[in-house]
């Protein structure tokens, strides 16, 4: 119990109060037309205090701790087991897999309305974060600006729409080529750009895509966004109540059922699923084909990469390509969803939420990553009742994390590739 | 006959030359050393052949083909094999797969082939397949990366100061395998600032300073020159 533990728990405590007594210590109560700051209850503050004791005991005990919670793990049976065997794991995890998408498939079915609309929301996350854990996890390219492919998706399918007509089928390919065009375009003048300097393009990038759909007020309507996007069809069966488009029936009255306004949630979570689970399966392929090996070894050293023959520009517009293309796809189903879209949706926060996954998945890891995209949309759903704590809490959250598992969810762990296996 | 003809070759960091009209021969089947102090222009040189940076004018012929303004990639890929400065090995990868990547534009059959042999040269290598290069010594991890240069089955390798930071016993191990390759009919160019080893193994060999090439002439001559002898010889 050294002097500068006491010194840095004085310190910790006090911060505490700086930062605690503001926000919770005042209120904002209106009186008539004004507003009038008052001084919270002195319960509120007697809890600051609390909180700012707790801390100052915390840190002044903090080896004492951290001792007993290292010893911890030793109690824990799980801890000290042999890593299991390659084959037997790969095995456990995909019969796993089967099993949790098959109960996804059948899920919606027993739910709430909104339990289902949250879940596709969650999935475009997933793609989402799938597509940059190529870029970012894979290839080790930090790339800030990944809502810009996001958004290029989403509009895309707008502006089709809207002045083609062309239907959510058509778009969703063409939305995830053109954002792969995207990918592509943003590559050429990054290649040569690493770490830090990489993110700054990037981050730029992003904020010019949204910045012309903000502006390109003809075309895209500007700030006002662009509403009227149609749901997808099921083989020209359309889910409303009254069939929009000519010669198209509805679904509810092909089957004979009662319409319901579920049917179309439903419909478009699946969906989703379904094009999550196409890019789970497409990204974990490329990563055993060279192309995979290719990234990751660009990522561990790029001379030492290069030195083998293999090319740099190749390598790196690989990965930002197909990146781009998942989020294009994301992109296409989040416009389907929602029906209307603006520039608001794909501000910065959007590219740094899906990096915060990508990184609290565990980076290259497909099965963290695709934990770390449920944990993060949901978290603050759940936390709604804390309503203006949420994003506290969300923080809170993040850097406990980071602190305890800075590697991720779940690491990734490579998949061993046996040439002799094969003989 | 030639392997590798550098002609009056200049290179230029933007404005800075560092290299002031370099010509240099290799010829097949020979060890070629290159030695010269830090600074020199060494590391330069090699990373000219590579073509990253390109050669600002001269030529640089590899078996008879012009590669001066080739790119990397093309060139990595032509019978050349280069095991750069500080090994630079693929560290969360493993050994075995670390040596995959050297043969990542062969075929699978070839991949295991060359492999096999690599295992033969170095059969610590083999013992260590499955762990991570990250966490073998510094010796190990040159042989990884001497055998990961192998694995594209060049006819020439280019070495950048293989003995860096090594203990004396493993410096002389390597010299041994460098030694084997010329057997196996591999042309080896060699960097150096250990010049006496290097020099001794050589066929011939040339002293750079300051981006220049200042003697050329059979490794022996070179290690009996009285100025090789001051300069990089300690006397």
């Amino acid at each position: 119990m050294a002097a500068h533990n006491l010194k840095h728990a004085l310190f910790c405590a006090i911060v505490t109060l700086v930062i605690a007594y503001p926000i919770l210590g005042f209120n904002l109560t209106s009186s008539g037309t004004n507003i009038v700051l008052e001084g919270a209850k002195t319960h509120t503050i007697g809890l600051v205090l609390l909180a700012a004791v707790a801390v100052f005991l915390f840190q002044l005990f903090r080896d004492n701790i951290t001792g007993l919670l290292g010893k911890a793990p030793a109690l824990n049976p799980l801890a000290n087991r042999q890593p299991m065997e390659q084959s037997k794991r790969l095995k456990l995890e995909s019969t796993l897999l089967t099993l949790i998408i098959v109960g996804a498939l059948f899920w919606p079915f027993f739910v709430s309305r909104g339990s289902v609309d949250l879940a596709t929301l969650v999935l475009i996350y997933v793609m989402l974060a799938l597509g940059l854990n190529v870029v970012v996890g894979l290839a080790g390219l930090l790339d800030l600006g990944y809502v810009a492919f996001y958004a290029v998706g989403a509009y895309t399918f707008a502006l089709l729409s809207q002045y083609y007509g062309v239907s959510f089928w058509f778009a969703l390919p063409l939305g995830a080529l053109l954002a792969a065009l995207f990918g592509l375009v943003l590559g050429f003048p990054v290649l040569r750009l690493r770490g830090d300097y990489l993110a700054i393009v990037t981050l730029g990038f992003g904020e010019i895509i949204r910045i012309l759909l903000n502006n390109m007020t003809n075309l895209t309507g500007g700030p006002n966004g662009i509403g009227g996007i149609p749901d997808p069809t099921l083989f020209g069966m359309e889910f409303g109540r009254r069939v929009k488009e000519e010669g198209n029936t509805s679904f509810h009255e092909t089957f004979g059922i009662a319409y319901s306004s579920e049917h179309k949630i439903i419909f478009l979570y699946l969906i989703a699923l379904v094009l999550a689970v196409i890019t789970a399966l497409v990204i974990r392929r490329l990563m055993r084909m060279p192309v995979g090996r290719a990234w990751e070894a660009l990522r561990e050293d790029e001379i030492a990469a290069r030195s083998l023959g293999l090319s740099r520009t190749a390598v790196k517009l690989s990965a930002f390509t197909i990146g781009a293309f998942f989020a294009g796809f994301a992109g296409t189903v989040f416009a389907s969803k929602q029906g209307f879209i603006s520039p608001e949706s794909f501000v910065f926060l959007e590219s740094a939420i899906i990096l915060a996954i990508v990184v609290l998945g565990g980076m290259g890891s497909q099965m963290g990553v695709i934990l770390a995209a449920i944990a993060v949309t949901i978290l603050p759903e759940l936390a709604r009742e804390f309503s203006e704590y949420r994003m506290l809490i969300f923080g809170a959250a993040m850097v406990l994390m980071m602190v305890w598992r800075p590697q991720g969810l779940l690491p990734m762990r490579r998949i061993h590739i046996e040439l002799k296996a094969q003989e | 006959m030639s392997m590798l003809v550098l002609e009056d070759v200049h290179t230029h960091y933007g404005k800075i030359e560092a290299l002031h009209g370099v010509s240099v021969e290799v010829n097949k089947g020979e060890i070629v050393s290159l030695i010269g102090a830090n600074g020199a222009g060494k590391t330069t040189l090699l990373m000219t052949v590579c073509g990253s940076p390109q050669a600002s004018s001269g030529r640089i012929i590899l078996e008879g083909r012009d590669i001066t303004r080739d790119p990397t990639a093309s060139i990595m890929r032509s019978g050349i094999a280069i095991v750069p400065e500080g090994r630079r090995v693929f560290s969360g990868l493993t050994v075995e797969e670390n040596l995959h990547m050297g043969g990542f534009f062969n075929t699978k059959a070839e991949i295991r082939k060359s492999q096999d042999h690599v295992y033969d040269l170095f059969p610590r290598l083999k013992e260590r397949e499955h762990q991570r290069a990250g966490t073998m010594s510094g010796g190990e991890q040159q042989m990884l990366a001497i055998g990961r240069a192998l694995m594209s089955k060049p006819s020439m390798i280019i070495l950048d100061e293989p003995s860096l930071g090594l203990a004396p016993l493993v410096i002389k191990q390597i010299f041994e395998i460098i030694g084997h390759l010329r057997e196996e009919g591999i042309t080896v160019f060699l960097v150096e600032q250990n010049a006496h080893q290097a020099l001794n193994l050589a066929d011939r060999g040339y002293v750079l300073e300051t981006g220049r090439i200042r003697l050329h002439d059979t490794g022996k001559n070179l290690l009996a020159n009285p100025d090789v002898q001051n300069a990089y010889l300690g006397g």
